[in-house]
């Protein structure tokens, strides 16, 4: 573990939270020494509004007194501030695709979450052609950072246990062996590293979340 | 995509994202070629470089589509670095940077959207969150010349091409911005003595005639 050489890092989090995930990730690969704080949403600390007064989220990371938030900005800071075991693929295009699909690899799959009928097809339309070219980004590595875990991965790694939580709760199957190998193959082989296992939650507790989310925004809207 | 050599950018007029790219191309000097798309009837280019999400801009590199005004702007800084760096070297003043230019990504343009959209409460609810994104840009510029210091940087990039809108927020929802925010309207004066600025905003009275057009088109009035 990367001692503290005078460092003090602290991450600001909350257990079922992917953008959380993504950064416990990062620090893991990087073998990152930190400590950890678990907020309550529904009453967050002084101490989290006082560090990302302009949306109150998790997660942030704090390092040695200053404060960093988005998932996304925080794992470039981490790349970029501990040399070791590096993340980011060092040629600007495959960096400006990694970028891409860390936002966009999630589109439409809360919508077809939380719809029904037209809307629902629809997102998965839109989710489908997502999945396609992300089995194209696969084709000849075993990770999306090639040989690696890597930025791209722990980006986008939510989807190898928010996918199978949400075709769960719809009993709807998206991600089959048969219509995703490469996909498929990556979810398992992400899911079982040492990188994922030992930091994830329990399936049945993250499962039991996003059933009482699904539950209460289903209500909402009707 | 044919493996062609050179630059292109796929783009809408008076896209403020468009603007970005343009705005950063022109700061690094690099030549390029300028396709400009009908949104209505989006060309096989388009599609084919842009799948996701079949938007402008896209950044068309020997071949390779960039997408995402953000990610085509650190694109254009990483691959062109010897010239006009928009991005700090620190990396805390990097997460800053990225931090403050995807607050006005956000923000900005789905609020400003808002303004001209809206009636009565909805506008006013509107105006009241585009006035907070406002002070909180200016409380983040400060007494600096520009977002990124004393160089124009990345979050200069990113909310510079909003400015030419400022009128058409201001006229749909009767505030001014000098009057909420006056340092980000000199900021705004000032960018537009760069020559990538002046070079690539829209008039805001031709945005102006574009949010019009949308309105109509949307059944605003």
């Amino acid at each position: 573990m990367e001692e503290a050489k005078g460092e003090e890092v602290t991450l600001f989090g909350f257990w079922s939270s992917p953008f959380v995930h993504r950064v416990i990730w990062a620090l893991n690969i990087k073998k990152i020494k930190y400590k950890y704080v678990e907020e309550d949403l529904s009453n967050k600390s002084a101490l989290l509004l006082e560090h990302n007064p302009v949306y109150k989220k998790v997660p942030v990371l704090v390092y040695n007194g200053i404060a960093i938030a988005e998932s996304l900005i925080i794992l470039e800071f981490i790349e970029e501030t501990w040399k070791e075991n590096s993340i980011m693929p060092q040629d600007p295009y495959e960096k400006a695709v990694a970028r891409f699909w860390a936002t966009a690899a999630g589109d439409g799959l809360w919508q077809f979450f939380i719809t029904e009928g037209k809307e629902r097809e629809e997102a998965l339309t839109s989710v489908i052609n997502n999945f396609e070219l992300l089995e194209k980004e696969l084709i000849g590595k075993n990770f999306f950072g090639g040989d690696r875990i890597g930025y791209f991965d722990i980006s986008v790694g939510w989807i190898s246990y928010g996918v199978p939580i949400f075709e769960e709760i719809t009993e709807f199957k998206i991600i089959t062996e048969q219509k995703f190998p490469l996909l498929h193959a990556w979810m398992e082989a992400f899911s079982n590293s040492e990188l994922v296992r030992d930091t994830l939650p329990l399936r049945e507790k993250l499962s039991e979340r996003y059933r009482k989310v699904w539950e209460a925004t289903m209500q909402k809207k009707n | 995509m044919a493996s062609e050599k050179g630059v292109m950018l796929l783009d809408f007029w008076v896209s403020p994202f468009g603007q970005r790219a343009r705005i950063a191309l022109a700061e690094k000097g690099v030549q390029y070629e300028y396709k400009e798309e009908n949104l209505t009837e989006k060309s096989e280019l388009l599609l084919k470089a842009n799948p996701v999400h079949k938007k402008i801009p896209v950044l068309i590199h020997d071949g390779k589509p960039v997408c995402e005004s953000l990610i085509i702007v650190e694109y254009i800084d990483e691959v062109w670095s010897d010239k006009a760096p928009l991005m700090p070297s620190d990396p805390y003043q990097r997460a800053q940077a990225r931090f403050w230019a995807d607050f006005v990504d956000k923000k900005v343009y789905d609020c400003g959207s808002r303004l001209w959209k809206l009636k009565g409460e909805e506008q006013q609810a509107a105006k009241k969150e585009m006035i907070e994104i406002l002070q909180l840009l200016e409380a983040q510029l400060g007494d600096k010349k520009y977002f990124g210091g004393d160089s124009f940087g990345f979050v200069d990039v990113a909310f510079v091409p909003f400015t030419s809108w400022f009128y058409s927020y201001e006229t749909c929802a009767n505030f001014s911005v000098e009057g909420v925010a006056p340092k980000v309207a000199q900021w705004a004066k000032r960018c537009l003595e760069r020559e990538s600025v002046a070079k690539t905003l829209s008039d805001p009275k031709k945005v102006y005639e574009f949010v019009c057009f949308l309105k109509k088109k949307f059944g605003v009035e």
